[in-house]
């Protein structure tokens, strides 16, 4: 299916949740939804006859300050040789939406990933904890205002 | 399993690495055992973190080039070309075809060193000394290619955006066929001294199987997603490159010596993985052309327009992903690498329920991870 018609598609069964469609002139094109539908979303995407993404081949966080993160999915179906782009925007300050990890199990250690650098909290998710970084660390790496600390536990680490 | 339940005592738990052997770099598994039966294994991950990413997005789009390379630092090669790729599409840039054919040489050559890694290191976990050496001696020998190339042994940033660093020196190319002649054969031996040895078979057929509708589910992509039976390769399904000109043939796990998706099974996708390669490499020096530009001209401050992508390709271990998004500026506004360890690992504890802690090493060896790419 082309990316008009998977839009078409969710937009049909979801309405006003199903956000716009982003046909940029260079580059992917993706389809934004409302974050709290995000779950209803991807299982309809996973489930649905016609479009079966039964592979999510990346999750990935992106700050757009100052108002936004957002949650980018990447979905592939093997059976039907498609792909989608969806995404999903939480404002900074209250940057929740519910998990996929039930969807796709391995958005589990991707959402973690996404909690750990970017701060977005997976609700509904059952292990939501620092993947990467030590557990104490403050802070959220890839946020774009993020400052470096100057040391951590008496290690000094940047000048 | 139900049977190791009746006499269950007391659990314990116990931490396996960051500096065990057979964990393969500094992984921590810990796992909740009663005597040598694991009951549940939580793989502990950010050892080896760097935030590549944050690397990625403070320097310019060339000044990642070598940060990728120390991602899965076995396969150097396919890591600076997934992440050309990606930047090649942002940018509309158009590779010489020289360049592609140069791409694909050193991309399969550096498959094969890694699954020669892989296949070494699997006999060490499983108590098979002797086939390491042999393994180390192959590639050392492709590590001796790549230096002509581009000086390296390890960390190439041979790729540039738009081609290759240089065109292959003098003698290079007699010098790769000679080696994948000899290789070829040498395959035959690998398989005497390991893949039908006895004891190796007990040790792998029917241990830490994973049915393909799992391995799907947890995203596990390359020689894992291929073990359990499933057909699928980006090299076709999603072609890069001049792939579509070459015919090569895709292995998969058919449960020769136990079930589907075993151990055995993925271990021996790898070994008939390099088989391909191999072919691949020899079509490659048959058809490529004598001369050629090796890069196209991509100007130094390089701002791709505005845009995202997410471009994936086949690294050695599975689906190496990036995605990239630009601002117009001659640094990417965010770079997000998938890398397919990370996703091959995080099916560990599904499948190692009920399992001999030795049967554990046997799987995890035969998932081939690399921290480096997993931690970033």
């Amino acid at each position: 299916m082309q990316i008009q018609e998977l839009f078409e598609a969710l937009k049909k069964k979801f309405g006003d949740q199903v956000l716009e469609l982003a046909t940029p002139a260079s580059g992917e094109p993706s389809v934004t939804v409302s974050a709290q539908a995000v779950q209803e979303v991807a299982l309809f995407c996973r489930e649905d006859s016609s479009l079966e993404f039964d592979q999510l081949m990346c999750l990935s966080g992106v700050d757009y300050p100052p108002e936004h993160l957002a949650v980018v999915y990447h979905l592939h179906s093997s059976t039907k040789h498609h792909r989608l782009v969806l995404k999903a925007m939480v404002p900074r300050q209250e940057p929740k939406l519910p998990t996929v990890s039930r969807v796709w199990r391995t958005a589990n250690w991707h959402e973690r990933e996404a909690y750990d650098l970017f701060g977005i909290v997976f609700t509904g998710h059952a292990n939501l904890r620092r993947i990467l970084l030590p557990q104490d660390w403050v802070g959220y790496p890839l946020r774009k205002d993020y400052v470096f600390p100057t040391e951590y536990r008496g290690i000094k680490c940047h000048d | 399993m139900t049977s190791s339940r009746e006499f269950r005592s007391q659990e314990i738990y116990v931490n396996m690495g960051p500096q065990h052997p057979s964990t393969h770099g500094v992984l921590r598994l810990m796992l909740r055992t009663d005597g040598e039966i694991v009951s549940d294994v939580a793989p502990m991950i950010g050892y080896l973190h760097r935030c590549a990413e944050k690397y990625g997005e403070s320097g310019t789009y060339q000044m990642m080039i070598p940060y990728t390379d120390r991602m899965d630092y076995l396969a150097g090669m396919n890591c600076n070309w997934a992440y050309c790729l990606a930047v090649e599409k942002l940018g509309n840039v158009v590779v010489p075809e020289r360049a592609e054919y140069i791409r694909i040489l050193v991309g399969e050559l550096n498959r094969i060193a890694s699954h020669l890694i892989a296949f070494g290191t699997y006999g060490l976990d499983l108590g098979a000394f002797t086939p390491f050496f042999y393994a180390l001696d192959e590639r050392e020998k492709i590590l001796d290619l790549f230096e002509m190339v581009c000086g390296a042994r390890l960390t190439y940033s041979y790729f540039r955006i738009g081609g290759v660093a240089a065109d292959l020196p003098e003698g290079w190319v007699k010098r790769c066929h000679e080696f994948i002649d000899f290789f070829r054969k040498r395959i035959d031996e690998f398989n005497e001294l390991l893949t039908y040895n006895y004891i190796f078979i007990r040790r792998t057929a029917n241990i830490g199987v994973i049915p393909a509708n799992m391995a799907v589910d947890y995203g596990c992509t390359g020689p894992v997603l291929r073990g359990s039976g499933m057909r699928r390769d980006t090299r076709v399904d999603e072609p890069y490159g001049l792939y579509p000109r070459l015919r090569f043939h895709i292995p998969i796990g058919m449960g020769e010596k136990g079930s589907v998706g075993d151990c055995w099974d993925r271990y021996m996708v790898r070994i008939r993985e390099m088989e391909q390669s191999c072919d691949i490499i020899k079509q490659v020096l048959k058809s490529m052309p004598e001369k050629g530009d090796v890069r196209a001209k991509v100007p130094k401050a390089f701002k791709p327009p505005k845009g995202e992508v997410y471009v994936r390709s086949e690294s050695s271990k599975g689906e190496l992903g990036f995605y990239l998004i630009s601002d117009g500026t001659d640094r990417p506004y965010r770079v997000k690498a998938r890398s397919p360890s990370l996703s091959n690992l995080c099916v560990l504890p599904a499948i190692s329920d009920g399992m001999m802690i030795a049967d554990l090493v046997a799987t995890l060896g035969s998932l081939d991870i690399v921290m480096g790419e997993i931690d970033r």
